[in-house]
């Protein structure tokens, strides 16, 4: 318990840094803020601000960011409730029931349950994570090429089988991510690759940033152009010091809802492709299901509220575990904090915990800071980011645009990036619209070049033989994990096609 | 065009790309076995987007059969509205880069403020003007001041050379 204890207290305090400390009330706050204005969510927030964080040392940066996570799954409830439309799609189940207690004049009742459901799961989501990491860490040492690459098999294989995405499509978007990181030089024989038209831009390779501020900012934002064009009608909140303690009183009607929202959360957050949304969707599912009253669901049912929100903000850990540990992200936003540790010069991995422990133990402290300070923050600021949704959408998307060249432009210096990164916002919004998902070419691009490495260590330890990545029993596993995972949903059709026949 | 219309295009297209990056993989570099070493630098590139290419067939092939519900829509892929907005946003950005390489992104970026919030927006000319003067003024002391990562300025440099005085 020791070696848990001393090391968290250590990185709890490394929170309260002036420094950290300022950067982490920052992040939430913009988190907040970000979840909240629809069409952005934690996703498009990392994505857009990780450049900034090249002024401060690795761990006020991933402080920095995770904020912004933690505060994004927060502020997702904040649009949903009031302007009944979701600020994230990690709030979309928060709309169900958020929606119709707005309408009934009960949007304090609904944000207040949203906020203390969400710090909830953020406990109970931080502290598994504490238990957990380390020895899922000391676990995937024991991991060599053979293992690494076998495990990112898996963690796209959860993408082909659990996504529900068309399969060619999805397929697609993992290839071109993979095919996308090979651009440039060749890190094991220094050869140039895929340099397209002989342009030299592509000599340092496509940078993830480009892709992830291309699709989660610029495609994002014309997206949202798109769904907005309307005006939209935002609830009154009214709101006093002796309600709000009222509408916290009520936690015991859903207390319950609360801490199966979380486990469900964390546990399916851990999963690349699953996440925040479908864990909502999961837990809003549940407690309907086993409610003494399922009519009052869809009908301003603050447990309705309680179940997603707990969901979502527990899954944001979840997917920060496998992140830290092994090197494998749970979700799009990892996989961008994933690409950020990179930049910072930092291996993922699990040597992270013995050659970096203030990092990890710097993050794992900030999490609990960051759940505390967020809750504050929501509750007392509610007002201001209910009058921010007010602002037209006409402001905010050449104000992001803005962002995102910026964005773009300051990890490598050069135009070209700038000019892919339209390139890929643009096309990344046409594929979308054909429902061509766009999070596993992110996720990737990111572990193209790990991926890539270990494929090749593994073959160089196996003189060539491919047969290493079945004779070791953990890859074996990995393996047949992937592809019973890949064979699900065609195996589950046939299954389905074979009882219709009878 | 037709969302079915759109679907079979963009697959041929995205067919046609993977087999330009195959083509492009073969490029100087070894897509085989090398004996005893394993894969060659073109191997991961090329067999990739080879695979690339098949999952492209499959939308092809599913579009077919109908068996998607893209395959099988007839609505609008774009309206005429989004087109508009879609349209005039994109190129909007596609000048604010292409002005970039002229007169700076701090300039160009003013330009785009003032067309996106006046025009598109119809935003008071107030708003207008102080949202555009601050948005760059701002950017540059955050990004040439605190994060020393001096953005593209082109032909308007020598305009910011009193100002480099000032936080260097």
């Amino acid at each position: 318990m020791e070696a848990i204890l001393d090391p968290l207290i250590a990185g709890i305090l490394q929170s309260f840094e002036p420094l950290n400390f300022a950067m982490l009330i920052l992040g939430c706050s913009v988190g907040l803020l970000v979840g909240a204005l629809p069409g952005l969510g934690s996703v498009n927030g990392v994505a857009i601000l990780l450049p900034v964080t090249f002024l401060v040392p690795p761990t006020t940066a991933i402080i920095f960011l995770a904020a912004i996570y933690y505060g994004a799954m927060y502020g997702g409830a904040v649009s949903s409730i009031t302007l009944g439309i979701p600020g994230a799609s990690t709030a979309v189940a928060t709309v169900f029931d958020g929606r119709p207690l707005a309408q009934k004049g009960k949007a304090d009742l609904a944000l207040v349950t949203a906020a203390v459901a969400s710090f909830i799961g953020g406990t109970i989501s931080v502290i598994l994570f504490t238990l957990f990491a380390p020895p899922l860490a000391e676990f995937a040492l024991k991991f060599g090429p053979p293992e690494e690459f076998t495990l990112m098999i898996l963690a796209f294989a959860t993408f082909i089988g659990l996504s529900g995405d068309s399969i060619p499509k999805t397929i697609f978007s993992i290839l071109i991510g993979l095919v996308l990181a090979t651009v440039g030089l060749d890190i094991i024989s220094g050869k140039p690759r895929l340099i397209f038209f002989d342009i030299d831009g592509f000599f340092h390779g496509v940078n993830f940033l480009v892709l992830a501020i291309g699709i989660y900012g610029i495609g994002e934002m014309l997206w949202t152009l798109e769904e907005t064009k309307g005006e939209v009608q935002v609830h009154k909140v009214t709101s006093s010091l002796k309600s709000l303690w009222n509408n916290v009183r009520k936690l015991k009607d859903y207390f319950a809802t609360t801490i199966v929202g979380s486990l469900i959360g964390y546990f399916v957050g851990m999963l690349p492709a699953a996440g925040a949304t479908p864990a909502s969707l999961m837990s809003y599912g549940l407690a309907k299901t086993f409610s003494k009253d399922p009519d009052s669901f869809g009908k301003g049912e603050p447990a309705g509220v309680a179940a997603p929100e707990s969901a979502n903000n527990a899954a944001s850990t979840g997917s920060m575990l496998p992140m830290i540990t092994l090197g494998i992200p749970g979700s799009p936003t990892t996989a961008i904090l994933l690409g950020g540790m990179i930049i910072w010069g930092l291996r993922p991995g699990p040597l992270l915990f013995s050659e970096h422990p203030d990092f990890v133990w710097g993050l794992i402290g900030s999490l609990y800071v960051a759940n505390f300070f967020t809750v504050i923050i929501n509750l007392a600021f509610i007002p201001i980011f209910v009058r921010v949704l007010t602002l037209k959408f006409t402001i905010l998307a050449p104000m992001i645009f803005i962002l995102c060249i910026v964005g773009g432009y300051a990890p490598t210096q050069t135009m070209h990036d700038v000019w892919l990164m339209l390139l890929f916002g643009v096309v990344g919004y046409l594929l979308r619209k054909l429902n061509y998902p766009v999070a596993p070419a992110v996720l990737a691009i990111v572990l193209g070049p790990l991926a890539e490495q270990s494929f090749r260590q593994s073959l160089l330890m196996s003189q060539a033989e491919m047969s290493i990545f079945v004779e070791r029993p953990l890859s074996a596993v990995f393996l047949l994990i992937a592809i019973l995972l890949a064979a699900y949903p065609t195996m589950s059709r046939l299954i389905k096609n074979g009882k219709t026949a009878e | 065009m037709k969302v079915r219309t759109v679907e079979l295009l963009m697959a041929l297209v995205l067919a046609l790309v993977s087999i330009a990056i195959m083509i492009k993989a073969t490029d100087g570099l070894s897509i085989s076995w090398v004996p005893g070493k394993g894969p060659g630098s073109g191997v991961w590139p090329f067999w990739l987007s080879a695979a690339m290419l098949v999952s492209c067939l499959m939308v092809v092939y599913q579009w077919f059969r109908g068996t998607t519900p893209e395959s099988r829509s007839d609505e609008l892929f774009m309206t005429p509205e989004t087109v508009r907005i879609i349209g005039i946003t994109v190129a909007a950005l596609f000048l604010l880069l292409l002005a970039t390489h002229v007169i700076g992104l701090y300039f160009s970026m003013m330009l785009f403020l003032i067309f996106y919030l006046r025009v598109m927006g119809r935003h008071t000319w107030l708003l207008t003007l102080v949202l555009s003067l601050a948005t760059p003024i701002f950017l540059f002391f955050f990004f040439e001041g605190a994060l020393v990562i001096p953005l593209p300025k082109a032909y308007s440099e020598p305009l910011f050379y009193p100002l480099y005085d000032f936080i260097y």
